[in-house]
């Protein structure tokens, strides 16, 4: 394969990237959201294969299959047998309507194209123009934090974050060299264990895997007005 | 040579005081931490002292220690306005560390104090001593933090805690204010060293603008009203030793840190005409403010603190009116307010330090500061009341003491100022010397009501008919202050010369020729035509006039006929029936109600029928009007914004992540908005330049 080819591969799995991103903030049920993120971790595997092939670096391929293996199966069956095992609800409980988190979406990324413009002009590698894509799904993935009620969609939205930067990693520098993508993996393992973890604790002291509901107890808890 | 020994004596000054700071880490036991630690805090005294004269005489040193940042090392340096300085804290430091040997006894917790006093010490010379804007704040800092620790010393009562907290606040807003106008300076002279900031040249505006931080910050710590608030709260509550020394030494060292930037690193050529006017209308206002308050507190403590307020206006008058008259080119008599305000603030420390030595060795021996309960201690006290009562007497500004010769001399800086430009200045020096006058007066009744309520008639409480005398150690302790007032209101002749070195640095005018031009008997101010003084001669009039008087109304063979105190003939005397502390001064309060805005209640307790009356209760409460309506407002609304502040705080974890979302976007934004300015506008701009 050509490396003009190889470009529009990833410049298409960055804008599919983009599209996954968009898709996790529109959806409304618990499960196409974990569908979703699973898809995304796929799509971020696949990105890691064609770039390895495309520069031949093999550390990315084994990057590739960890990731696959982690984002694409391990963490998004763990976050539904979380929703399985604690009866989460399983709408998805926007604390701004659907519609205008898209159209802000949109802003954001504009926004994130516009400032990536001058980087992308001084840069060699041939997966430059994924930047802008990779800067937008961060900022997405925050959103999706800020504007979600529920403590399992914002452990996702955090988790699309990580991958988004993955993606800037692998776009920016052609992949961060093994030991640093393992230890990476390992921490992100490690982060949503201690969050399982974390959701069966809070279920049993507030009754409610809902930050709100967390909230008004601290509120309350030591407000003496 | 001298220079060096001179700064070296200095420098031991600091390391004993330093040493004793480490005392509880060495020994535990009571007895002999509180000896040893007031065994050096008399010898960093006698160093002080030492210096502090050696300096005067001779000129001090410069010396660059290898310590502090790596490219600003600590300067330091002994001018004689620091010299002067040193004597003063030196000369009060040294009879209350002997005073403390006493006073401490039985002090069961003794090791904060141990650690904080000589600490709070060492940051008063060392403020004396820096030479760079750097360690002039640290050194700074150290005191104020030190002092915080000894006002709340007794923190077991909430009282203290708060009066602790307001203290540091205001120190550290005065801190920051001071800071403030160092930064002015730095930026003017592009260096933290004073020699650099001396010889900079500062534009009029920002002169102004270091000028107003100073005074606030400096005005701050010395208490100049509005600014006192936290005084008369944090000086009754600190143990009786440490008063001594706050209001006697480090509201002085204000006093020092005004005159260090505003006359030496700014200097007399940068006064503009308002400066002294400024200074002038706030020693007034303090002068007058601090007396009256003082005349209606019953906390024997806490009047004191409000007439240090009053001292320290006296002080700043004789400070403004030197500034004034420098500004319009009158350097003999600007020496002489210089001067005047110098002797003034050792004046000051003296006999403040041993009014509030007295009021402790009371507190000692009585365990109140309510003077409603006190009385008739000079029959249980009477060594304490002497020295006491020569307190009183100085301060009030008699002949022969030394309050006298200083309040003197500022009014002859006043009375000898000739026209000066403008119908305001022309109306300001006389009408800040009538104020001075009134201050006197005042304070003259305060101090008739405070030696009459404690020492005189009747004891008011049984406590009081119990008291006892203090120990030698304190007797000694206030001893001491007792001599040098007399000495110094006797001898200013020998003594003005002595600082006439800080005017010689300052204005480059000598006043030794004219103090000397009559002889050591007389003090002649610039000229024997407007007003000389001679306390020997004074003394010995009076001396005479007691002696005929005596022997006038005592003749020969007569014995004194002692009879019940306050009996006004009755033969059935009760402690009630003297002047109570509130009642004595409760004509002035009546005069002048519509400044002191009292609270009274009277409120009759009837007895069957309304014209049978039982009991009657009155109250009266004279609050400080400037803490009710300058402080309390500020308060309420730092407090509330406060509140908003926290209820943004609790409002959970999406406006958090919401924050930092809209943080990263404003960055980037602002990279973004950067770059463009880099690389589009500017080239198509020059572009444009070009084809014009």
């Amino acid at each position: 394969m050509s490396a003009a080819l190889i470009q529009q591969l990833v410049d298409g799995l960055a804008a599919l990237m983009l599209l996954t991103s968009f898709a996790l903030l529109a959806q409304h049920r618990m499960l196409s959201v974990l569908n979703w993120f699973a898809a995304q971790g796929v799509l971020l595997a696949v990105t890691a294969a064609v770039v390895a092939y495309g520069t031949d670096n093999n550390e990315l391929y084994i990057s590739a299959v960890m990731t696959f293996l982690l984002k694409g199966l391990l963490l998004p069956w763990l976050l539904w047998r979380v929703i399985r095992e604690l009866h989460v609800h399983r709408e998805v409980e926007p604390l701004m309507n659907t519609t205008l988190t898209m159209l802000v979406a949109l802003g954001v990324t504009l926004f994130a194209f516009h400032i990536i413009q001058p980087i992308e002009k001084i840069s060699q590698l041939m997966t430059r123009d994924s930047m802008a894509i990779a800067t937008a799904c961060v900022l997405l993935g925050m959103l999706m934090m800020i504007t979600r009620r529920k403590a399992i969609t914002q452990v996702v939205g955090f988790l699309a974050v990580e991958n988004s930067l993955f993606f800037a990693a692998i776009g920016s520098t052609n992949g961060m060299p093994l030991v640093v993508e393992i230890g990476i993996a390992f921490d992100v393992l490690i982060a949503a264990l201690i969050f399982g973890l974390f959701f069966f604790q809070i279920r049993d002291t507030f009754d409610s895997l809902e930050v709100d509901a967390m909230n008004a107890h601290l509120i309350h808890g030591d407000d003496e007005e | 040579m001298s220079g060096i020994l001179t700064l070296d004596l200095a420098l031991a000054a600091c390391i004993s005081s330093l040493l004793a700071s480490l005392l509880p880490a060495l020994f535990t036991s009571g007895n002999i931490l509180r000896t040893l630690l007031c065994l050096l805090l008399s010898v960093t005294g006698l160093l002080a002292i030492a210096a502090g004269i050696t300096g005067l005489m001779e000129g001090g040193g410069a010396l660059t220690l290898p310590l502090g940042l790596p490219w600003l090392p600590i300067h330091l340096r002994l001018d004689a306005l620091g010299a002067f300085f040193l004597l003063l804290i030196g000369s009060l430091l040294l009879p209350v560390a002997i005073y403390s040997q006493g006073y401490l006894r039985g002090v069961t917790r003794l090791a904060p104090l141990a650690v904080f006093l000589p600490l709070f010490v060492f940051g008063m010379l060392g403020v004396v001593l820096a030479d760079d804007a750097f360690s002039f704040m640290l050194l700074w800092e150290v005191m104020s933090l030190a002092s915080y620790f000894l006002v709340t010393f007794e923190h077991q009562h909430a009282e203290n805690r708060k009066a602790g907290f307001f203290y540091l606040l205001m120190a550290h807003m005065a801190g920051l204010l001071i800071l403030g106008s160092f930064a002015v300076l730095y930026a003017a002279s592009g260096s933290f060293e004073f020699a650099t900031m001396r010889q900079a040249a500062i534009s009029p505006f920002w002169a102004a603008i270091a000028f107003l931080l100073a005074g606030l910050g400096f005005g701050t710590k010395a208490g100049v009203v509005p600014l006192h608030g936290w005084l008369p709260d944090a000086h009754p509550v600190a143990p009786s030793n440490v008063s001594a020394l706050m209001s006697g030494i480090m509201l002085k060292v204000a006093i020092f840190g005004f005159i260090r930037v505003v006359w030496d690193l700014m200097g007399p050529g940068d006064f503009q005409w308002w400066w002294g006017t400024l200074v002038l209308a706030a020693g007034s206002s303090s002068a007058v403010t601090g007396v009256l308050l003082a005349l209606q507190q019953n906390d024997v403590k806490r009047l004191l603190a409000y007439s240090s307020i009053e001292n320290i206006g006296i002080i700043l008058i004789g400070l403004g009116l030197g500034m004034l008259l420098a500004r319009y080119g009158h350097p003999t008599l600007a020496a002489l307010g210089l001067i005047a305000a110098l002797y003034h603030s050792i004046n000051h420390a003296l006999f403040k330090g041993l009014l509030f030595m007295g009021a402790g060795a009371v507190l000692h021996s009585f365990g109140s500061r309510d003077m409603e309960s006190m009385g008739g201690l000079i029959h249980r006290m009477p060594w304490t009341a002497v020295f006491f009562l020569v307190a009183c007497l100085s301060i009030s500004g008699l002949p022969p003491f030394n309050g006298f010769v200083s309040e003197w001399l500022i009014f002859q800086s006043a009375l000898m100022a000739p026209q000066l430009g403008g119908a305001l200045l022309t109306a300001m020096v006389p009408f800040s010397a009538a104020m001075l006058a009134l201050a006197g007066a005042l304070a003259a009744a305060c101090f008739v009501k405070v030696f009459g309520v404690v020492f005189l008639g009747h004891a008011r409480s049984n406590a009081a008919a119990h008291a006892h005398e203090v120990d030698n150690w304190m007797k000694l302790g206030m001893a001491i202050p007792v001599v040098l007032c007399l000495a110094l209101g006797l001898l200013p002749v020998l003594f003005i010369p002595l600082m006439d070195a800080v005017p010689q640095t300052l204005l480059d005018i000598s006043l030794t020729g004219a103090v000397h031009a009559h002889g050591w008997l007389w003090l002649t101010p610039v000229d024997v035509s407007h007003a000389s003084y001679s306390a020997p001669a004074a003394l010995a009039g009076m001396l005479a006039l007691g002696c005929v008087a005596f022997i006038f109304l005592h003749p020969r063979g007569e014995s004194i006929r002692r009879s019940v105190l306050w009996s006004c003939g009755n033969p059935h005397t009760h402690a009630r029936m003297q002047y109570s502390a509130s009642s004595f001064s409760q004509p002035l309060r009546r005069i002048l109600v519509g400044i002191y805005q009292p609270e009274e209640h009277i409120h009759n307790e009837k007895n069957r029928h309304k014209l049978l009356t039982r009991k009657v209760h009155f109250t009266s409460l004279v609050r400080d009007i400037a803490v009710q309506k300058l402080y309390q407002p500020i308060a309420e609304f730092v407090l509330s914004l406060a509140k908003r502040l926290d209820r943004q705080h609790q409002t959970g974890i999406h406006t958090y992540l919401a924050y930092t979302f809209y943080t990263i976007l404003f960055l980037l934004a602002l990279l973004s908005f950067k770059q463009a300015v880099a690389h589009y506008h500017l080239p198509s701009l020059m572009q444009a330049a070009s084809a014009i």
